[in-house]
């Protein structure tokens, strides 16, 4: 029995459903994420587990405790929200005090307290201002200092880094998730963002449609995925199309080196391999020949994309601090065998 | 050329409403002033020579003082009632959905389409000691009720004429406000009614603000309900100003009258504005 579990969570707006049958265990200090494109349910979710949407069916419990039904100003839950909600006529202190007023904590250990939250955001000499005097990012941080002040068992966060730009994005997923280890707070975070997803949590929730696709850690999401949605939504992918003929992934006339599983021998099956476990080399020299279309620099990487006669394929390369083939030098590609998995295609009815 | 045109070109872009100001407000608002000055004689009516003694005549006597006080009194009673009422109406409507928000906002917009003069008469008729009120007193034991020719008509009705004036400022405030803002009020232990008055309200004030100033200034200088529903005996300001034009024929105590009412209206409002927007400023920015 987890920390907080959601039991068959299910929200429909008229005939829609929103989210669907939402089942998930968190365990207590453990970093989740819901991560889907939009529209795919999570901050329904969250807002249900918040308690600002009210289930349509399903039971959330909170250290055994039932908190479906219960009113948001009850559950004690701590929630950055995505445009942080700041209170813009409070100072800095004022907002994070608020929590702790309502609970009725006396001035001395308020002042002690929102000191400490102020000091764990680093915010400790803004304190007298008004958000609107606040950068972006230390409004984040106001929001995160406010719902933390209040110990709560569960810190929500609601896209909380999609408001700022992408290098404080980067400063921020790395100080939250220590903030976050710091306090060991149970926290459940909905993001769009792959990487922000897999940067942060000890387990990411992949949501599509409503429905929860898989639960795992980072690592194994990006190495396993479940379905063909994930591993293109979580990192890149390429897609072979070809055969599966006498034990091996036949394309173009060549047989291709890969894991398959479940493939009948003469059906049509997709190859996937990820961009980073291709290496190039003289043509002639890989399990594959093909012709660089265009380059792409990206500082720490190159990205290639490749005309083969299996099609085009992304290849991406560590930046070692030489030039790379150019567009239109001929290049072998080579990779290894347990790196590429072949499968069904997508929508194939199972055997 | 082009930078003395550069310099004229905003002179010549305000002149049209300038000179519509000027000759539509500020030229009657001047002769005015002037008339408030010269001296009036019963018999050979108003005359060349200025006197200070209408302003001295008004300042001194308790009738005209009770008026002005009546008129201030009865405009801050309406303005206090329309924000009690119209702040939790606005809210009420930014809360509904559509169709029933656009249904509800019409509602209380309409009522400005007809005019004052038509919904006095209609107050009085359902105010007066036949009307359709004192019939329901009388049904439910209660006995009759002087109603019509009170203040407590004239407050009535302005509130109901006043109201829209209120709300939509206030609704429009609460348009831009970010609905999260309240929600995360809630998460953080506030009850509904707390996160009211601590959050919702005080990101309002402006629009309850310009509510207030247009309430008070139009209250305060309303006539055709204090004239229709006050009866003869309760005058405000501008009943006041009506009289000594049109029934004693004193044009110049009338204008000295209006010029003081005009005087203390505006010294209110600006007051009221300074020390309320000054506070709603520093927070909001």
């Amino acid at each position: 029995m987890g920390f907080l579990t959601l039991d068959g969570l299910t929200k429909r707006y008229g005939e829609a459903a929103a989210v669907s049958d939402v089942t998930l265990s968190v365990a207590k200090g453990e970093f989740i994420s819901l991560l889907g494109p939009s529209g795919c349910g999570k901050t329904t979710t969250l807002q249900m587990i918040a308690g600002l949407v009210e289930p349509s069916a399903g039971r959330i419990t909170l250290d055994g405790r039932d908190i479906t039904h219960e009113k948001p100003d009850r559950r004690g839950l701590g929630i950055v929200f995505q445009s942080y909600a700041l209170f813009p006529h409070m100072t800095v202190a004022q907002n994070v005090s608020f929590g702790l007023e309502m609970r009725k904590v006396a001035r001395p250990e308020r002042e002690t307290r929102v000191k400490q939250a102020l000091a764990l955001v680093q915010l400790a000499a803004l304190a007298d201002r008004y958000p609107r005097q606040l950068s972006g990012g230390q409004r984040q941080r106001v929001a995160v200092a406010r719902a933390l002040v209040i110990d709560p068992p569960v810190l929500l966060l609601d896209e909380p880094l999609s408001n700022l730009d992408a290098k404080l994005r980067e400063e921020m997923q790395f100080e939250l998730r220590g903030i976050q280890q710091r306090v060991g707070a149970t926290t459940i975070m909905v993001t769009h963002d792959q990487s922000e997803a897999l940067s942060m949590s000890d387990r990411v929730v992949v949501m599509e449609q409503g429905r929860i696709m898989q639960v795992d850690a980072p690592y194994r999401l990006y190495e396993s995925p479940a379905t063909p949605f994930i591993s293109s939504f979580v990192g890149k992918m390429n897609r072979l199309h070809g055969v599966w003929r006498n034990s091996g992934f036949e394309s173009a006339g060549r047989v291709l080196p890969c894991d398959g599983a479940d493939l009948t021998e003469g059906a049509a099956a997709v190859l996937a391999i990820r961009p980073e476990k291709i290496t190039l080399t003289s043509p002639g020299a890989g399990v594959l020949d093909g012709r660089v279309t265009a380059r792409f620099f990206l500082g720490s990487a190159w990205f290639f994309t490749i005309e083969t006669d299996a099609g085009l394929i992304g290849v991406s390369l560590p930046n070692a601090g030489e030039e790379p083939a150019r567009e239109g030098d001929p290049v072998g590609l080579d990779w290894s065998k347990s790196s590429a998995k072949a499968a069904k295609p997508e929508g194939a009815q199972p055997a | 050329m082009s930078s003395a045109r550069a310099g004229t070109t905003p002179w010549l872009l305000a002149a049209p409403g300038a000179l519509l100001f000027t000759a539509l407000v500020v030229v009657p608002l001047v002769l005015t002033l002037v008339l408030s000055f010269h001296v009036y004689d019963t018999a050979s009516g108003v005359k060349d020579e200025t006197t200070l003694s209408h302003y001295a005549i008004i300042l001194s006597d308790s009738y005209f003082l009770n008026i002005f006080w009546r008129t201030l009194r009865l405009a801050a009673l309406t303005t206090l009632i329309c924000a009690m009422i119209g702040a939790p109406e606005a809210y009420i409507l930014s809360r509904m959905r559509e169709p029933w928000r656009s249904i509800f906002l019409l509602a209380i917009i309409g009522p400005l389409l007809v005019s004052v003069v038509v919904r006095a008469f209609g107050w009085s008729m359902l105010l007066g000691p036949t009307g359709l009120v004192n019939e329901a007193f009388r049904a439910l034991g209660l006995g009759t009720v002087k109603i019509l020719y009170t203040e407590t008509a004239i407050v009535i009705a302005l509130v109901h004429v006043m109201l829209p004036f209120m709300v939509i400022p206030v609704w429009t405030s609460l348009q831009k406000l970010d609905p999260m803002v309240e929600a995360a009020a809630w998460t953080l232990g506030a009850s509904r009614l707390t996160a009211l008055g601590r959050v919702v309200l005080p990101q309002v004030t402006m629009g309850l603000l310009s509510g207030s100033l247009v309430v008070f200034g139009l209250s305060a200088s309303a006539f055709a309900i204090p004239a229709l529903l006050g009866g003869r005996r309760l005058k405000m300001a501008a009943t006041l100003v009506y009289d000594e034009y049109m029934h004693e024929l004193n044009w110049p105590l009338g204008a000295a009258i209006a010029i003081l009412v005009l005087v203390i209206n505006l010294v209110i409002m600006l007051a009221y504005q300074r020390v309320v927007e000054a506070r709603a400023r520093r927070t909001l920015g």
